[in-house]
């Protein structure tokens, strides 16, 4: 489903080289729920960028769904992230002034999809990232932390995505709430099937999926299954 | 991206900074609203204007002594400083082909008082009975001097409905003694009311007979000025013509000691000085647009930079490039437009309660109010378009991380 073939990203500011990434390759499933773990500075944001299709690599190849993403123009980039691609942010960026339902429709606006459809596939968006119904036309500004990071999920999923990207998604949240929303990332995973990506650098938080990506200094230095896989007990916000 | 989407995304973010869109739409309305306004004071004093100058009468030539330099208009041109013109001239006039009237008039101001002690101090002019025709005049009360009364040199006078109100009041003023220079004259006739020009006051004279004007009052032989008429308006320019060589002839001179003014000439002089009037208006309101216009750039600006996570946010969700610098454009473009149509409502009010009130001709152009549309557009789109730019070409990825 995604492939990374022997990945290089170099940045060049003036006449000094930084090679962030350094020949990284790996594959992920359809249907997996994968976490990219590593310290700040270990390269995995600038994986995260390529994964995303914001970035595309120096050298190698990235194939998502079949498309090959690394020779793609902006504007063929844009189309993928906005059909395949459903990005769940730390700072949960939600449009402040507007409510929950626009907010989880903006990617459908982009798609160019009728206003009554958009409402359709928000509302069953909304429904699987567990939001309650009663908050569908509060302000951003009116929710907590946790509710705001759904909001966030339930518009990663509202185009129907190939992949989930989630970039430390509980790096704003308290550890309950974060708890819980780890728990809606496990149920899109188990009982819907997402292929889901979640970026760390937190074990703990990383352990909460099923096969951990370990990276440092640009080199992947580890991919193996989760042996022990957390899970959540108690899901409420 | 739908076009309605667009447009319901642009007001929800115009309407959630109401003061700001309303501050930055203000710039605009104040420059549209001035533009509007002073290009129709000055075309309404342009239309005035060519309107009073043809009720002066139309066909008319007017013969005046010394050179008026084109260009200079009638301001230099020194009027009864040059004695060259005499009433042969004007008699030899009357035989050319294709004038139908002469009127050789001698002007002069004086200062006039009633016998109840009031006075003014007005322009006096000595005509002849033709000067009636050729000036369109309409007597109002009384009679206006015949040929009788010039033979005899009689000291009868016509007053202007200015003078008339400034010596008498609202009482009668037929057969009333008025003195001109310490000399008395009977008023036989007032005149109706022309209105002013602007320029000048046609309402604010008085006519008495040339012969007493000339040998009289002033003591000369000249005159100020010869007016003719011409019956055909297609002929005018064979009869300026002939009329400039019958009076080098009589003159002895190889160029002309005189000037031969039509009609065209005084309303090309004065249509030029009113667009003139006009340009330099419009140009100190269009300044304010301009202002206005940098207020919208300004505002943008500012937007883009508070907005740089939410369009990255819109970029990462599939926005492209095309996207965000249509959804800047159309916001500074329905600024822009707000500002337009209120600002030519505003425009149009200042310039009717500016006639209503200050009594001045306004004229509200529809090519004016196209000007105006067609500039704020122009405005919006130039200044919004550095800032959409701008934003279109944030990268995604920095934007994100922007704090």
């Amino acid at each position: 489903m995604l492939e990374c073939g022997d990945i290089t990203k170099i940045y060049t500011t003036g006449s000094i080289q930084t090679e962030v990434l350094k020949h990284v390759s790996f594959t992920v499933e359809t249907g997996e729920f994968v976490a990219i773990m590593g310290p700040s500075g270990s390269g995995k944001s600038t994986l995260m960028n390529i994964l995303g299709c914001l970035d595309i690599p120096t050298s190698g190849s990235y194939f998502l769904d079949t498309h090959d993403v690394s020779k793609m123009n902006d504007n063929e980039l844009a189309k993928v992230r906005n059909t395949k691609i459903g990005f769940v942010f730390q700072s949960f960026n939600l449009l402040r002034r507007a409510n929950v339902i626009r907010n989880v429709a903006l990617p459908l606006v982009y798609a160019g999809i009728k206003k009554g459809e958009r409402i359709i596939q928000a509302q069953h968006a909304l429904e699987l990232s567990a939001f309650p119904k009663e908050f569908w036309y509060y302000l951003p500004n009116q929710l907590s932390g946790g509710m705001m990071q759904r909001v966030a999920i339930a518009r990663a999923l509202v185009n129907n995505p190939a992949l989930i990207l989630a970039d430390e998604p509980t790096g704003n949240l308290d550890t309950k709430t974060g708890e819980a929303v780890l728990d809606t990332f496990q149920d899109l995973h188990e009982k819907y099937q997402r292929t889901i990506i979640l970026i760390t650098h937190e074990l703990y938080v990383a352990e909460h999926a099923g096969r951990i990506i370990t990276i440092r200094d640009g080199v992947l230095v580890d991919d193996s299954r989760v042996k022990n896989r957390r899970r959540v007990q108690n899901n409420t916000i | 991206m739908r076009l309605f989407d667009l447009l319901e995304e642009t007001c929800v973010t115009l309407l959630s900074n109401k003061v700001r869109s309303s501050l930055t739409i203000l710039g605009i309305v104040i420059g549209i609203a001035s533009v509007i306004a002073m290009i129709s004071i000055g075309q309404g004093a342009k239309m005035s204007i060519q309107s009073s100058i043809q009720g002066l009468g139309s066909n008319l030539l007017t013969v005046m002594p010394g050179v008026i330099q084109p260009g200079r208009g009638l301001v230099s041109s020194g009027r009864g400083s040059g004695q060259t013109l005499k009433n042969e001239d004007a008699e030899k006039l009357k035989d050319l082909s294709g004038v139908s009237y002469v009127s050789p008039e001698f002007q002069r101001r004086f200062q006039i008082t009633s016998q109840t002690g009031t006075n003014t101090n007005s322009t006096v002019t000595g005509g002849m009975s033709e000067y009636e025709q050729v000036r369109n005049i309409t007597i109002d009360k009384g009679t206006f001097f015949n040929d009788g009364h010039n033979r005899s040199m009689a000291k009868v006078a016509v007053l202007g409905p200015t003078v008339a109100k400034d010596l008498f009041g609202e009482d009668e003023v037929l057969g009333k003694t008025i003195r001109i220079n310490r000399i008395n004259f009977r008023v036989i006739g007032v005149m109706k009311e022309k209105g002013s020009s602007g320029f000048f006051n046609p309402d604010d004279m008085i006519i008495i007979p040339l012969s007493t004007m000339q040998k009289i009052l002033a003591g000369t032989d000249f005159l100020s000025t010869i007016a003719l008429t011409v019956a055909d308006k297609e002929q005018m320019p064979f009869v300026q013509e002939q009329a400039t060589e019958l009076l080098k002839e009589r003159h002895r001179v190889a160029e002309p000691d005189f000037s031969i003014i039509s009609q065209a000439d005084i309303l090309g002089t004065l249509s030029q000085v009113t667009t003139t009037f006009t340009l330099f208006l419009a140009s100190i309101a269009g300044i304010s647009l301009l202002v206005g216009g940098i207020g919208i750039m300004n505002m943008m600006l500012t937007a883009v930079t508070e907005r740089t996570r939410e369009i990255g946010l819109r970029k990462a969700i599939g926005a492209r490039r095309r996207n965000i610098t249509m959804q800047f454009l159309s916001e500074s473009m329905m600024l822009t437009l707000i500002g337009g149509i209120v600002g030519i409502l505003l425009g149009w009010l200042i310039a009717s309660s500016v006639s209503r009130f200050a009594g001045i001709a306004t004229a509200v152009s529809p090519q004016s109010v196209i000007l105006a549309f067609g500039v704020s557009a122009i405005i919006g789109i130039v200044f919004g378009y550095y800032p959409a730019k701008r934003a279109a070409g944030l990268n995604p990825i920095d934007a994100l991380r922007y704090e």
